[in-house]
């Protein structure tokens, strides 16, 4: 992927001086050229299409994306050290393969040692991609909002405004208010990310937001159809029937 | 602590309660035990007087033998049988003292004949002081655990106020340390300056925390010292807007009341907005006697929700809620894109 040993690198920290810190301590690095600053995550998950870094230095509170936004959007092509005052996020950023998390203010040593790191990951070949919804569905916490990438822009809605999903090979397409985004997640992982109380697996390739469910209909012999509010009609696995079942009560 | 005893007023009391008890005895003496009218008022009141005296004695074993104790009441009966022929005893003794005397001559004979009438009467009024105390000592008991109650609530109430005292939030003091680092090297002379502002800040923290009331201007004046800080954080995206009622100043407010709502602002306002944002501090006399606080500030509603939301927030409340109570108002709205907490409290001077 790269001809030579230099390390394309983004900074993105919504704070100059922070930004300033981390360049100075990179100037004794020959091999990283800094081709980009960003001030926010919508300008980092641009750059990093369009600009196509090796490294990423990503604060977590900024404005527009947070930094676990940006790394979801972003996929695991680009190596990410987090650097930020929270210590919170420390395990979640390993969860989502952070190659390391740096706890502002740190010594210019502390920062050698994250690239040492960095440079290990950048020559293999990513590992899975980063299943950062999941990730933070294990700490305690259902995805609030859906970050959805379509080229250089990024939509954002609530999940709750999500309608259902479609799994379509590596990507799940994400039906909202009669739109469609594509966004590269296994329907899988998007099920863990969201809350089993609204979204319920109906098949191997659709999730449903159980608000949107208006009916239920006979389909062939032992299947059936989910009638949602907007008319869209979506296959029903028996094992999903039964799990329906389940929460809509009886009221097929 | 005898309850009798050590009130002169309840001494009184006891024994002008004995007055009728002797005038009952003198009655018995006469009617059951066919004295002489002269005889029993010469037993009836010195007796009377003794055994007033004996059963202020009883409080001592009431105070030993807790009433719940199951034999409590039989070790009472067997007390009060061995005084009542103790008083039998006096009796005798009395009338063999007073038949040497003409008046009353044969007394010591007849006295046997109200032997019943004092263990009868010697018994049951033991018994009934005993009941008298067990209920003075429960009453005590009462007023105790009530007093207790309200030390209780007091201590909790000030143990309270003192865990909501806000600490200055660390992740602010890390984020200065790291622009400071940032601008040891390129600009060392502006990290000085940064430093100092920062030691200000937290020196008048430290100080003003301390008290439990401070005045408005001391207040400002930290928010002062705390927006220098964040400035050079932010730069040109905070802008604080104040506007203060002249004279409001003087009042006393909680320490650290308006700083900690200041910092949200910053941090779930213009730190979300990428072009910056403003805040707006607004203080005057409301209603008479109240003093009106509002902070503002605009925020992007589509910015992710940012951890620790809202714990300042919901401290400053405790706090106005634990000091004021319902003398306060405290009002929280946010519509799309703009936060507002307003607030009245009583203005108050030290």
């Amino acid at each position: 992927m790269r001809q030579d040993a230099t390390i394309r690198t983004i900074i993105v920290d919504d704070e100059d001086l922070a930004r300033q810190v981390i360049r100075e301590m990179l100037k004794t690095h020959a091999e990283i050229q800094i081709i980009g600053e960003c001030a926010n995550g919508f300008d980092a998950v641009k750059a990093v299409s369009e600009l196509k870094p090796d490294l990423m230095f990503l604060d977590v509170q900024m404005p527009k994306l947070d930094g676990f936004e940006v790394l979801e959007l972003i996929g695991a092509e680009v190596a990410v050290i987090f650097a930020t005052a929270y210590d919170e996020h420390a395990i979640r950023a390993f969860e989502v393969h952070a190659v390391d998390y740096l706890l502002k203010p740190f010594r210019a040593e502390r920062l050698d040692e994250a690239l040492k790191r960095a440079k290990e990951r950048i020559g293999k070949k990513p590992a899975a991609a980063p299943d950062q919804l999941a990730a933070s569905a294990r700490s305690g916490q259902y995805a609030e909002r859906m970050v959805v990438k379509d080229g250089t822009r990024v939509h954002i809605f609530p999940s709750a405004k999500l309608d259902y999903a479609e799994a379509q090979d590596d990507y799940v397409a994400l039906a909202s208010q009669g739109k469609k985004y594509l966004k590269q997640q296994t329907i899988s992982s998007l099920e863990a990310s969201l809350d089993p109380k609204t979204f319920v697996r109906v098949h191997r390739s659709y999730l449903v937001n159980l608000e949107r469910v208006s009916r239920l209909e006979p389909y062939g012999k032992d299947s059936h159809i989910a009638i949602l509010s907007d008319g869209s009609r979506l296959p029903v696995s028996r094992a999903g029937l039964a799990r329906l079942k389940e929460f809509l009560g009886e009221k097929t | 602590m005898h309850p009798i005893v050590n009130s002169f007023r309840r001494l009184l009391l006891y024994f002008s309660a004995w007055g009728p008890i002797s005038a009952i005895l003198l009655y018995l003496f006469a009617s059951v035990g066919g004295l002489t009218w002269g005889s029993a008022a010469a037993l009836a009141i010195p007796l009377s007087l003794y055994y007033a005296v004996v059963c202020l004695y009883a409080w001592y074993s009431c105070r030993n033998v807790p009433a719940q104790n199951s034999t409590s009441w039989l070790r009472h009966l067997a007390a009060a049988g061995v005084a009542s022929l103790i008083w039998i005893a006096v009796a005798k003794g009395l009338a063999i003292a007073l038949s040497s005397s003409h008046t009353f001559a044969g007394l010591d004979r007849q006295v046997t004949r109200i032997n019943p009438v004092l263990f009868g009467s010697g018994v049951f009024l033991y018994l009934l002081a005993v009941a008298m105390y067990y209920i003075l000592l429960s009453n005590e008991a009462a007023h105790e655990a009530a007093r207790r109650e309200i030390e209780a609530q007091a201590l909790a109430r000030d143990s309270e106020l003192k865990a909501l005292k806000t600490q200055v939030n660390p992740h602010f003091i890390f984020n200065c340390l790291n622009s400071i680092s940032a601008l040891t090297s390129s600009d060392p002379a502006t990290a000085r300056e940064m430093c100092i502002r920062l030691a200000e800040f937290l020196r008048k923290t430290l100080g003003l925390g301390e008290r439990s009331q401070i005045t408005l201007q001391e207040e400002m004046d930290l928010i002062h010292a705390y927006v220098s800080v964040e400035k050079m954080r932010f730069g040109a995206r905070l802008k604080l807007e104040e506007s203060i009622e002249p004279g409001t100043l003087v009042y006393s407010v909680p320490p650290l009341l308006l700083q900690p709502l200041i910092e949200n602002a910053i941090r779930h306002g213009i730190a979300t907005l990428t072009e910056g944002g403003w805040i707006r501090l607004e203080v005057n006399n409301g209603t008479p006697g109240l003093l009106a606080i509002k902070v503002e500030n605009n925020f992007d509603p589509e910015a992710p929700r940012r951890s620790g939301a809202n714990i300042g927030l919901k401290n400053v409340r405790q706090r106005v809620d634990a000091m004021y109570s319902s003398r306060a108002k405290f009002d929280v709205s946010a519509g799309e894109g703009h936060f507002q907490v307003s607030m009245q409290l009583p203005a108050q001077t030290a």
